[in-house]
């Protein structure tokens, strides 16, 4: 019997949930290959994760201690190294989270692993294993094996995988890491600002624009328009970084969750994953956008293919 | 002092497409080409530490084919001397871990003392080659960096690290280094006519896989997956709203109310 070997992630003592998605999605391949499912804990008290990760389908999880609380990739990385080592495992695991950016690639280079990210859908075939990801901004999928590859590491992009409620009763084991030379050090973590604005997590309407809002002296009508129709404003990536409305505005993995929105009406925004992530859960999602295969279109139950400025101006008249 | 900083040349596909005769990829009379929007920022950001020392030297190189070289044209035109591109014909689909020992074969000719490059690239969204870059040379690196406070020369940088929900990491790194960068970092200059014109009188200097040490067969031998096929997934599961825009909105309205008191 192969190994699924599932890395988990925590951060400032907290479990990252996707590493709850990420072991689902590892039990559900287990039920088609047959391999066990292992989750490494790395961390300094492995003890403190590892109840939260044994799930039914585990079949045990593997506490890894190491001398840093935080983060750190060559840790990880020799970690994990060691571990496929030990293990040979057919399949490793991790969430496609800013860590795992950090040190998988890293892995799979110097175990010379099969290797495909932000994956959401995987499966043996008589060949071996077969991954799907996106492709140009998720108009395509592409679907990718790995030939003559005895592991291979997968990033499983997150939101897609609902985590498993059951738990389990895994066998606990430990393993030793070979200590790793550090050369880069956590130094701090930089909370959030608190500007004072509003909290978009909060919102229960929320009107977001996008690029397609094209220069910040147009941020205005839509501040207008999401307040005539008691909306708050929220934005895309983009609009941040120009710094045309605050960090706080913004929807997406590096941005804010709008866990509490009801109607979410997205403008000019082409639905990147990395903003997905912040709304994809929304029940009602409405999308203006002059392309009609931008992927914003795959979520949204209700679909503009215009312009934002004409359906803006349209909107006014009829609040009015 | 020098800082090497790969750029790539990405494709877009056209509103409408059709795939290769493969399957593997789009055919390319349907693609168009455009810097990656990440290595602005990556690019942007040696020069700024160029800018800010002196006698430092800041090289662009990408792997790509001959109209490649209007990415580094490009970045030419912001700033730089000179840039590098290599190409084989067997780099064509080359996976991340294969162009990551290309560079890495590029690194070891130039020496420079950090490593910028952009976090990902939008066409395929690996977001893999930098760090493979660093596991190829053993350099020290990190990912999705927002913010860097180094002087060439210094032994280690300070780096903001972009974590998800908003959240920063502060760390330093030993250098050289390999920093993948984010977006947002900073705000990237625009190259200028002018810019464009000398450009065109910089050197850029042509390898082959030969002058790297490197074979396409050895380098195949890395590629970490193999395409099957691709394809256009399921799509519109929205409800289109039809008619001219005034009759869109009304409709929106109406959706909008409806919702609100159904919420």
């Amino acid at each position: 019997m192969g190994e699924i070997l599932v890395i988990a992630e925590h951060r400032q003592g907290q479990l990252n949930p996707a590493s709850l998605e990420v072991i689902a999605a590892a039990v559900a391949l287990k039920e088609e290959s047959g391999h066990k499912v292992t989750v490494a804990v790395i961390a300094e008290s492995p003890d403190d994760f590892a109840g939260l990760v044994a799930k039914a389908g585990v079949d045990e999880v593997v506490k890894v201690p190491v001398p840093v609380a935080s983060f750190q990739s060559d840790t990880y990385e020799a970690a994990v190294l060691a571990l496929a080592e030990a293990r040979k495992p057919a399949v490793i695991m991790c969430a496609h989270t800013v860590d795992a950016w950090g040190y998988a690639p890293a892995v799979a280079a110097r175990g010379q692993f099969g290797c495909a990210t932000d994956v959401f859908e995987m499966r043996f075939e008589a060949e071996g294993l077969v991954a799907v990801r996106a492709a140009y901004a998720e108009k395509l999928h592409m679907e990718v094996d790995f030939p003559g590859k005895e592991t291979v590491l997968l990033t499983v992009r997150t939101n897609v995988f609902k985590p498993l409620e059951d738990d389990g009763s895994p066998a606990v084991t430990s393993f030793e890491a070979p200590s790793a030379e550090a050369h880069t050090e956590h130094l701090t973590f930089v909370e959030p600002e608190q500007t004072g604005d509003v909290d978009i997590t909060q919102a229960e309407y929320m009107l977001s624009i996008g690029r397609g809002v094209g220069e910040e002296d147009n941020v205005e009508e839509f501040k207008e328009l999401a307040d005539a129709f008691g909306f708050t404003l929220g934005c895309s990536r983009p609009i941040a970084d120009n710094g045309w409305l605050p960090k706080s505005r913004q929807v997406g993995q590096s941005g804010k969750t709008v866990a509490k929105c009801k109607i979410y009406l997205a403008l000019g925004i082409s639905g990147s994953v990395q903003h997905m992530a912040g709304m994809k859960h929304v029940p009602n999602i409405i999308a203006v956008n002059k392309d009609a295969e931008a992927s914003i279109f795959t979520i949204a139950k209700y679909g503009i293919v215009g312009d934002m400025f004409e359906i803006a101006e349209e909107l006014r008249d009829q609040d009015s | 002092m020098k800082i090497l900083v790969p750029v790539k040349q990405i494709a877009v596909v056209d509103e409408d497409f059709e795939l290769r005769d493969d399957g593997k990829d789009v055919d390319p009379d349907y693609l168009n080409f455009e810097a990656n929007e990440w290595d602005d920022y990556s690019y942007e950001a040696a020069l700024n530490i160029m800018e800010a020392s002196d006698g430092v030297e800041v090289v662009p190189v990408t792997v790509g084919p001959d109209d490649a070289e209007d990415v580094l044209r490009r970045c030419l035109a912001k700033g730089g001397d000179r840039g590098i591109r290599v190409w084989d014909d067997a780099l064509e689909d080359a996976n991340p871990a294969v162009v990551a020992q290309v560079l890495a074969g590029v690194a070891a000719r130039e020496k420079p003392d950090m490593i910028l490059t952009g976090t990902l690239s939008s066409d395929r969204s690996y977001a893999q080659t930098g760090v493979a870059l660093a596991a190829a040379l053993g350099w020290p690196h990190v990912a999705v960096v927002t913010g860097i406070e180094w002087t060439p020369g210094d032994p280690k940088a300070t780096l903001l690290r972009e974590l998800e929900g908003g959240l920063v990491e502060k760390l330093s790194v030993e250098c050289p280094a390999v920093l993948t960068i984010q977006l947002g970092i900073n705000t990237p200059r625009y190259a200028s006519l002018r810019g464009l014109k000398q450009a065109k009188e910089k050197p850029v200097e042509e390898l082959s896989l030969d002058h790297l040490g490197l074979s396409g067969d050895s380098l195949a031998e890395l590629a970490s997956f193999r395409v099957r096929r691709m394809y256009k997934p399921e799509t519109g599961q929205a409800e289109l709203i039809e008619g001219t825009p005034a009759e869109q909105a009304a409709r929106l309205a109406e959706i909008i109310k409806e919702l609100k008191g159904a919420a």
